[in-house]
C-alpha cells in the first residue's frame, strides 16, 4: 500500500497509557500503552479474548480501567461513559447493530438527540432529513436517510452506523469487527469509505482477528495477545505470516494440505428441499445438491441466506416443507434428529453452546450425547457410568481436549476445546456424512487449525463432508466443490480450484456464476494474501 | 475423596446456611414479639423429636411433602415448574377412595397396591394433560397446572357431593365427605407393630415415600431416561440435537411428577384420612413439595432432609403454641430458608450471568434461573 504523505501524522490524537483491566480471576489488559494518530487506520489485531474489545470499551466508557492513563489530544481524561466518549468525539460502532429495524436512518441517527421546532412540541423531521443528508454527502456514505432500517443490506446498515457516530460529530471512531458480516465486495466498498474518512481527518481504530484486512485497510497494526500488547507495527513493513505468529505466538500454517482425490459414490442427495423459517416464510426455496465420498462440499454464502434452516432441516431438527433428502439411498426426509443419526450422520452445529454442548453438564456426559442409549453406554435403560468415564477419558486424549478431567462441567472449558468435544464425539461416530456449520466460528488460530485438519481427515477416510461456513478463506481451504446460496438458493456451484474470492463475492450477493466468471476473470487475487 | 467432600460442601453450604438464617431470623421475630427464642425452639424441637410418637408424628407429616417434593424435583430437574402438585393430589385421592370402595372385595395385599398404582395413574394422569399442552403446543405448564389444580378440587368436590357420598352408596343422610376407606384398604399403622410409636399417627406410607426417593435418585441419574429428562430440562435445544425428544421426556416427566404427587393423595388417604372432604381450599402438600424441592436443590435423596425439616417445623409449631409463641413463627421460618435458598440460587445464577458477559458469548440463556442452579452437579 502507498504510503501517504500526512503532515499532521505525528499528532497522537488518543494515547492510552499502560492500561490495566482486572475482572475477578483474569487480567484483560494488563499494562496496554496504544496510541492513535490523526487520520491514521490503526488496527488492533488478536484473537478471541486476547483483550481487543475491553480495551476499546475503556476507550468508549463502558468499562473503567483499573489503572492507567488516557489522553485525548494531549490532555488526561476521564471517561466516566459513553456520553462522555461521544461528548470528546468518539464514536463506536459495534459489532452487533444497535439499530431499530422498523425506523428510517435519519430517525435511527436522530435518536436521542432529536432537532425539534415549536419550542421543542415537535420533531422536525425535515431538519433531520436534510442534516442526515448533508453528513452522508459530506463523506460519500451514500445512505439514503429515508430508507428503513429492515429493508436495507447489511452492508449498508453499517454505514448506517458510522453516519451516526460521525453525526454525533465523532472524530475518532473504534469499529469492532465491522467485516464479520459483510461480503467481499462490501469489504472492499467499506475500506474506501474508511480512506475517505480519514481524508477528512478522522481517525480510525479497527479491532479485528482477520489477517488479511488488516493488510489492505491499515496504516498501522497493534497486535495483542493475552491481555498484553505484543508489538506496533507499520501495516507497510509486514506481512500475514509475521502477523499471524505474533497473534498466536507460535508459528501457524494458514493453508492447509490436501491431497488429490477422486470422489466416490453419492452419500447425500439432496433434491428440491423446501424449508420454512420460524416465520414460516420459504427460507430454502428448493435446493438440491450432492456429496460424494472423500468429497468436501462447501455451502457458501453470507449469513442469513438460509444456511442455518437448510443444516436444521438436514438433521432433522426443523421440518422439511417439501423435496427428498436421500443419505446412502435411503430416505430420510423428515426424520426425527434420532432416526437421522442412526442412519449415519454427524453434525458439528453451529452454535456449539445452544444446541452442541449441554454446559452445565459433565463433559464426560456430553461425549455421548446422541449414542448415550447405545451399548456399551447404556443396557436396557441403565446407564453405566464406568463405561462413560472412559469413553470421555480416551475421546479427551485423543482429541487433546485441554481440561482437568471428563467431569468438569462442558461450560468451563474454552470455546476451543468445547469445539473439539464436540468434534471427538461426533468423530467417534465415524459417520458417512459429516455436517459441519461454521465449525470454526469464535476459535483462534490454532484450534481452525486442528479443525480444518479433522475435517480433511475425515475426507481423506473417504467420509462425506458438508460444509457450511461464512468464511471465505476455510471455503476456499477446504472445499472440493463450493456451492453459493442466495436468498434460500444455490446460484451456482463451482470447483474449489477454480474458486476467487471476488468469484464467490459476485454469486454471494445474488450474481449468476456467468457474472461471477465474466467478472471474476482468472486471476486468483483473492487467495495471494 | 478430599475432592470429592469439598465439591459435596460447596452443594451444601447453601440450604445448610439458609436454614441457619431462617432460624437465627426466627429467633428475632421472636424476640420481637417478646417470647424467649431459646424456649421457643426447645419447645419446636420437643414438639416434634424429643419422644418416639412426636417423631412418629413428624415421620407422618414428612410422609406426603416428601413425595410431592419428589413430585417437584424431578419436574424441576426437567425444566418444568409442575404447580399442579395439589390438584394431581386431589385427584389421585378421590380416584383412590373411589376405588377402594368399589374395589374392597380385593385382599389386603393385592388391593392397597393396586389402590398406590391407582394414585399414580391419576395423578400422571392429570400431570400428563399439562405435559400434553406443554410438549405439543408449547402451552406454559404454570398455566396449565393451576388451572387443573381449582378443575381438580370442584371435580372432586362434586364427586364428594354426589356418587361418592354415603348418601348415595349406604342411603344414610348427606355429609360433607365421601364413604369411607374400608378397613382392608388401608395401610398399616406403625404403632401396630411398635407400640412405642404410641399415639402417633405415622403409617408405612413413610417407608414407600423414602423407597420411591431412592428409586427416583436411580431413575434420574443411573438410567437413559434419567439423562435424557435432565437434558431436557438443562438445554433441550442441545437435547434435540443430541436425539432426545423434548416433547417426549417433557410428557414423561409431567406424568412422572403427577405420578408422585397421586401416590402421596393416595398414601395420605389409606395412611390415616381415609376419605376426602368437601372443601373450598387446595391442601397445601402440593405447594409444600415446591420447598421441599428447592431446599433439596432439586436432589431425590436432598428431598429427604429437606422434608424432614418442613415436617419439624410443621409438627413442633403446636408445642410451640402451648409454650405461649405464635406457631406463625414456623412459617416466617420457613419462608425466609426459602427466600434465601432461592436467592441464593438467583446470585449464583446472576453471578454466572456475569462471567458469560463478561466473556462475551453468546447464546447461553438455558432454563430459567432457580432450575439451571438447583440442578448443577448434585449427584
Amino acid at each position: 500500500m502507498e504510503e501517504r504523505k500526512v503532515n499532521y501524522l505525528l499528532a497522537k490524537v488518543v494515547e492510552m497509557k499502560k492500561i490495566t483491566k482486572v475482572f475477578p480471576g483474569t487480567i484483560a489488559n494488563d499494562q496496554v500503552d496504544f496510541d492513535l494518530e490523526k487520520g491514521e487506520i490503526h488496527v488492533l489485531l488478536g484473537e478471541n479474548g486476547a483483550g481487543k474489545t475491553t480495551l476499546m470499551n475503556i476507550l468508549y466508557g463502558l468499562y473503567q480501567q483499573t489503572s492507567g492513563e488516557i489522553f485525548f489530544h494531549g490532555e488526561k481524561v476521564d471517561i466516566r461513559g459513553p456520553n462522555a466518549a461521544i461528548a470528546l468525539g468518539i464514536g463506536m460502532v459495534h459489532q452487533h447493530f444497535m439499530l431499530v429495524e422498523n425506523f428510517t436512518v435519519a430517525e435511527n441517527i436522530i435518536l436521542g438527540n432529536e432537532p425539534s421546532k415549536w419550542k421543542g412540541w415537535k420533531l422536525d423531521m425535515e431538519d433531520a432529513i436534510s442534516r442526515v443528508q448533508k453528513v452522508s454527502d459530506e463523506f460519500g456514505l451514500k445512505v439514503d436517510p429515508n430508507a428503513v432500517i429492515e429493508d436495507i443490506s447489511v452492508g449498508l446498515a453499517q454505514r448506517v452506523e458510522i453516519l451516526k457516530a460521525l453525526y454525533k460529530g465523532a472524530e475518532v471512531l473504534i469499529l469492532d469487527e465491522p467485516t464479520a458480516v459483510l461480503t467481499p465486495q462490501e469489504i472492499d466498498e467499506m475500506g474506501i469509505i474508511l480512506r475517505k474518512l480519514t481524508e477528512e481527518g478522522k481517525s480510525i481504530i479497527l479491532i479485528t482477528h482477520k489477517l488479511k484486512e488488516v493488510l489492505s485497510m491499515s496504516d498501522r497494526v497493534t497486535v495483542i495477545r493475552r491481555g498484553k500488547i505484543v508489538n506496533t507495527l507499520k501495516t507497510k513493513d509486514t506481512n500475514v505470516d509475521e502477523l499471524a505468529e505474533m497473534m498466536v505466538g507460535r508459528e501457524v500454517k494458514l493453508t492447509s494440505d490436501r491431497t488429490e482425490k477422486d470422489p466416490g459414490q453419492v452419500i447425500l442427495s439432496v433434491q428440491e428441499m423446501v424449508v420454512k423459517d420460524h416465520r414460516k416464510l420459504d427460507a430454502v426455496k428448493g435446493i438440491s445438491f450432492e456429496v460424494r465420498a472423500g468429497e468436501v462440499l462447501a455451502i457458501a454464502g453470507v449469513d442469513g441466506n438460509g444456511q442455518k434452516e437448510l443444516v436444521e432441516a438436514l438433521t432433522g431438527l426443523t421440518k422439511t416443507a417439501g423435496g427428498k433428502v436421500l443419505l446412502c439411498g435411503t430416505d430420510i426426509t423428515g426424520a426425527k434428529p434420532r432416526k437421522v443419526i442412526e442412519a449415519g450422520v454427524g453434525h458439528i452445529p453451529e452454535d456449539r453452546h445452544k444446541r452442541g454442548l449441554i454446559l452445565q453438564s459433565t463433559l464426560a456426559e456430553n461425549l455421548i450425547l446422541g449414542y448415550h442409549y447405545c451399548p456399551p453406554f447404556a443396557r436396557k435403560g441403565v446407564m453405566n457410568y464406568e463405561a462413560i468415564y472412559q469413553h470421555g477419558k480416551t475421546l479427551i486424549e485423543e482429541f487433546d481436549v485441554r481440561t482437568p478431567n471428563e467431569n468438569v462441567t462442558a461450560g468451563s472449558l474454552s470455546g476451543g476445546n468445547q469445539q473439539k468435544a464436540i468434534i471427538a464425539r461426533e468423530f467417534y461416530k465415524d459417520p458417512p456424512l459429516l455436517i459441519a456449520a461454521q465449525p470454526t466460528r469464535g476459535l483462534d488460530v490454532g484450534a481452525i487449525e486442528f479443525v480444518h485438519r479433522r475435517l480433511l481427515e475425515q475426507r481423506a477416510n473417504n467420509k462425506a463432508v458438508l460444509l457450511v461456513s461464512l468464511e471465505l478463506d476455510e471455503v476456499m481451504n477446504l472445499a472440493d466443490r463450493i456451492a453459493v446460496i442466495y436468498q434460500g438458493q444455490i446460484v451456482g456451484v463451482i470447483d474449489g480450484k477454480d474458486a476467487t474470492e471476488r468469484k464467490l463475492g459476485i454469486m454471494m450477493a445474488g450474481g449468476t456464476l456467468e457474472e461471477a466468471d465474466k467478472e471474476g476473470g482468472t486471476t486468483n487475487e483473492g487467495k495471494t494474501s | 475423596m478430599r475432592e470429592k467432600l469439598l465439591n459435596m460442601w460447596s452443594v451444601l453450604k447453601l440450604p445448610l446456611i439458609a436454614v441457619l438464617v431462617g432460624f437465627l431470623v426466627g429467633a428475632v421475630c421472636i424476640l420481637a414479639a417478646g417470647s424467649n427464642p431459646v424456649t421457643a425452639y426447645v419447645a419446636l424441637f420437643k414438639g416434634s423429636l424429643a419422644s418416639i410418637p412426636s417423631i412418629g408424628e413428624t415421620l407422618y407429616k414428612v410422609t406426603p411433602i416428601l413425595l410431592t417434593g419428589l413430585a417437584a424435583a424431578i419436574g424441576f430437574r426437567c425444566g418444568l415448574f409442575n404447580i399442579g402438585g395439589e390438584g394431581q393430589y386431589v385427584i389421585a385421592a378421590i380416584s383412590t377412595v373411589a376405588a377402594a370402595w368399589y374395589f374392597q372385595w380385593m385382599p389386603h395385599f393385592i388391593l392397597v397396591p393396586f389402590l398406590l398404582l391407582i394414585g399414580i395413574m391419576a395423578g400422571g394422569f392429570w400431570g400428563g394433560i399439562a405435559g400434553i399442552l406443554k410438549a405439543k403446543m408449547g402451552i406454559n405448564e404454570v398455566i396449565t397446572t393451576i388451572m387443573l389444580n381449582w378443575t381438580a378440587l370442584y371435580l372432586s368436590n362434586y364427586l364428594v357431593r354426589t356418587v361418592l357420598n354415603p348418601a348415595t352408596i349406604l342411603g344414610s343422610t348427606p355429609r360433607g365427605h365421601s364413604v369411607i376407606v374400608p378397613e382392608v384398604a388401608r395401610l398399616g399403622k406403625l404403632r401396630d407393630v411398635i407400640p412405642a410409636f404410641g399415639f402417633s399417627s405415622v403409617h408405612s406410607g413413610i417407608f414407600i415415600a423414602l423407597g420411591v426417593a431412592v428409586v427416583m435418585w436411580f431413575l434420574l441419574f443411573k438410567t437413559t431416561l434419567g439423562y435424557e429428562i435432565r437434558g431436557v430440562g438443562l438445554n433441550h435445544q442441545a437435547a434435540e440435537y443430541g436425539g432426545i425428544s423434548s416433547a417426549k421426556n417433557t410428557f414423561l416427566a409431567m406424568f412422572i411428577s403427577g405420578g408422585l404427587a397421586g401416590l402421596a393423595g393416595s398414601i395420605q388417604m389409606l395412611g390415616l384420612v381415609y376419605m376426602v372432604n368437601q372443601s373450598t381450599e387446595l391442601p397445601g402438600y402440593g405447594f409444600t413439595g415446591l420447598s421441599v424441592a428447592l431446599v433439596g436443590l432439586s436432589h431425590p435423596l436432598g428431598c429427604i432432609p429437606a422434608a424432614l425439616l418442613f415436617g419439624i417445623l410443621e409438627n413442633g409449631s403446636r408445642q410451640m403454641q402451648l409454650a405461649g409463641i405464635p406457631k406463625e413463627i414456623t412459617a416466617i421460618i420457613s419462608a425466609v430458608i426459602l427466600v434465601f435458598v432461592a436467592g441464593s440460587l438467583l446470585l449464583k445464577y446472576g453471578s454466572n450471568w456475569y462471567e458469560k458477559q463478561k466473556m462475551k458469548k453468546q447464546g447461553l440463556k438455558q432454563g430459567s434461573p432457580v432450575m439451571d442452579a438447583t440442578t448443577k452437579g448434585v449427584e
